[in-house]
């Protein structure tokens, strides 16, 4: 057996092939230096310095070898055999293989301008990113975000708690315009420049500006330049497909796999955020960057190859902090046709339901975990709700999913 | 330092030093005890750590926060001794904690 990819998907089935009893031998191999680790926590938790790099570990190092499981890190897979069944590293080593898993995650994606290159042009994927993030916030550095998605925000609210000062550029006409929808976007926007967050939303950066070989400011279309000591590159990800394109698998813009995280051929598994998916309940193919998503598939993976049952399937949810706000998602807004609003945005506790007709499609949700847990239960049971009766708070959540 | 007794939803138990500082549920999550899921690594975003404190803990354990409370709610065979797991620091206060979890994260 050998997994592709040490992150947070392929950690996670390497350890869960463990406890469903699997007993042949299972080799983890990972282009980072270190064992699998969680990745929200580095633009939250840990680069406030709310959490210390070993919390982050999905497993102590200990674990792995107790557990029969090859760790095989620093190692970069340049080729995947499938005639031979075998998995090539750059440095010549190669493996065999009965099972393979493949779950090589994905990058952030670059930012093809003039002065990308500079010093202190930084983006966030790693622990190592992280680092180099965190040495480049503190009182008073300017950091300029590019990009107003979730990584973006993360990272300009833990700037914030960090004294830094930081300015949000984005291209759309407003932030998270991929993946959220109103109110949300202007409630988040309103929450983040109550605590200091210049946004240049509608701006396209033409060059990064630098001197001595380090940035120093953001050159944006027919405005004026951005100064800053750093800069955040959060636009978005690409999947690191290459490897399984090259082996013949199908990938569109991602590893092809069916409903059990299967691809085409049966010794071969996908899981994480390296996969293009079937979402069953909106009946699509589609590309989730979540966690829950590596779990879910890791999962399935898993209990096929120890030859249990594969899980049922997952209503998909996400998570993010920002300053005092939990913010969590259910479900995704394919579809739809109307919203409800719960409660108040100007209260900061408050949840965003989207409905393809009397059924709840996704839910966004402020500081309302109730809204959020009966949501993504709602969601899964495709049961016609009263619009009414979710709009009004006086009508508890369990009631409303009764 | 604090003795957990964790108790899987098949009866098998797990006793585990667990350092102070870390909450119940990075205690079993680190050592591979199986049943708490922990899918969001502690954030209070996803009910998947939830637990059943003995009787006798309960007080020692603290009380929920409302957003524990609200994930508690809609979590699948609470009792009135659920809690989230990740939601529980380890002390010594705690030492000889006992446990259990449910059946619908086995």
């Amino acid at each position: 057996m050998v997994i592709v990819g040490a992150g947070h998907a392929g950690g996670t089935a390497a350890a869960l092939l463990r406890s469903y009893g699997y007993a042949e031998p299972i080799t983890l191999i990972g282009e980072e230096p270190i064992a699998p680790y969680q990745r929200p926590p580095l633009s939250k938790a840990w680069l406030k310095g709310e959490a210390d790099a070993e919390s982050l570990m999905l497993k102590p190092e200990s674990f792995y070898a107790g557990a029969g499981i090859e760790l095989v890190l620093g190692a970069r897979v340049t080729s995947l055999k499938r005639s031979e069944r075998t998995v090539c590293l750059a440095d010549g080593r190669s493996f065999a293989y009965d099972s393979l898993i493949l779950a090589m995650g994905a990058r952030a994606r670059a930012l093809p301008i003039r002065g990308a290159d500079l010093a202190g042009v930084l983006s966030l994927r790693s622990a190592s990113d992280a680092e180099a993030l965190k040495g480049a916030l503190g009182p008073g550095r300017r950091l300029a975000v590019v990009g107003g998605g979730y990584i973006g925000l993360e990272v300009a609210a833990s700037a914030r708690f960090l004294g830094a000062e930081v300015v949000v550029i984005e291209r759309e006409a407003a932030i998270l315009a991929r993946v959220a929808k109103e109110p949300l976007c202007s409630f988040l926007t309103r929450y983040h420049e109550a605590r200091g967050v210049a946004f240049e939303v509608g701006a396209m950066v033409e060059a990064f500006e630098g001197e001595a070989g380090h940035v120093t400011g953001v050159r944006l279309a027919g405005r004026r330049a951005v100064a800053c000591d750093a800069v955040l590159i959060g636009v978005g990800l690409a999947r690191n497909d290459d490897l399984a394109r090259e082996a013949g698998l199908e990938c569109v813009a991602g590893v092809v796999v069916d409903g059990e995280a299967r691809t085409a051929d049966p010794q071969v598994f996908a899981i994480g955020d390296v996969t293009h998916r079937p979402i069953p309940h909106y009946a699509r193919m589609f590309w989730l960057e979540s966690v829950a998503n590596a779990l879910e598939q890791a999962r399935q993976a898993a209990s096929i190859i120890a030859g249990r049952p594969a899980p049922p399937h997952e209503v998909t949810w996400n998570w993010s902090d920002q300053y005092d706000l939990k913010l969590q998602f259910a479900g995704l807004a394919f579809d739809i046709d109307d919203m409800v609003v719960r409660g108040d945005p100007a209260g900061a506790k408050f949840a965003v339901f989207h409905l393809k007709g009397d059924t709840v499609q996704a839910v966004e949700a402020v500081n309302a975990p109730a809204e959020f847990m009966a949501g993504r239960q709602l969601i899964g049971q495709r049961r016609p709700i009263s619009r009414a009766r979710l709009a009004d708070t006086a009508v508890s959540m369990k009631e409303v999913a009764a | 330092m604090a003795k957990i007794t964790y108790i899987e939803h098949t009866g098998a138990e797990h006793v585990i030093d667990v350092k102070s500082g870390l909450s119940v549920m990075e205690g079993a999550v680190k050592n591979n005890v199986p049943g708490i899921d922990a899918d969001c690594g502690g954030a209070c975003a996803c009910a998947t750590c939830h637990v059943y404190v003995d009787e006798a803990w309960r007080d020692k354990t603290g009380t929920p926060s409302a957003m524990e409370e609200s994930m508690l709610d809609f979590a699948e065979n609470v009792e009135t001794n659920s809690r989230l797991s990740c939601q529980i620091k380890v002390s010594e206060e705690i030492d000889g904690l006992v446990v259990r979890m449910p059946e619908s994260q086995h």
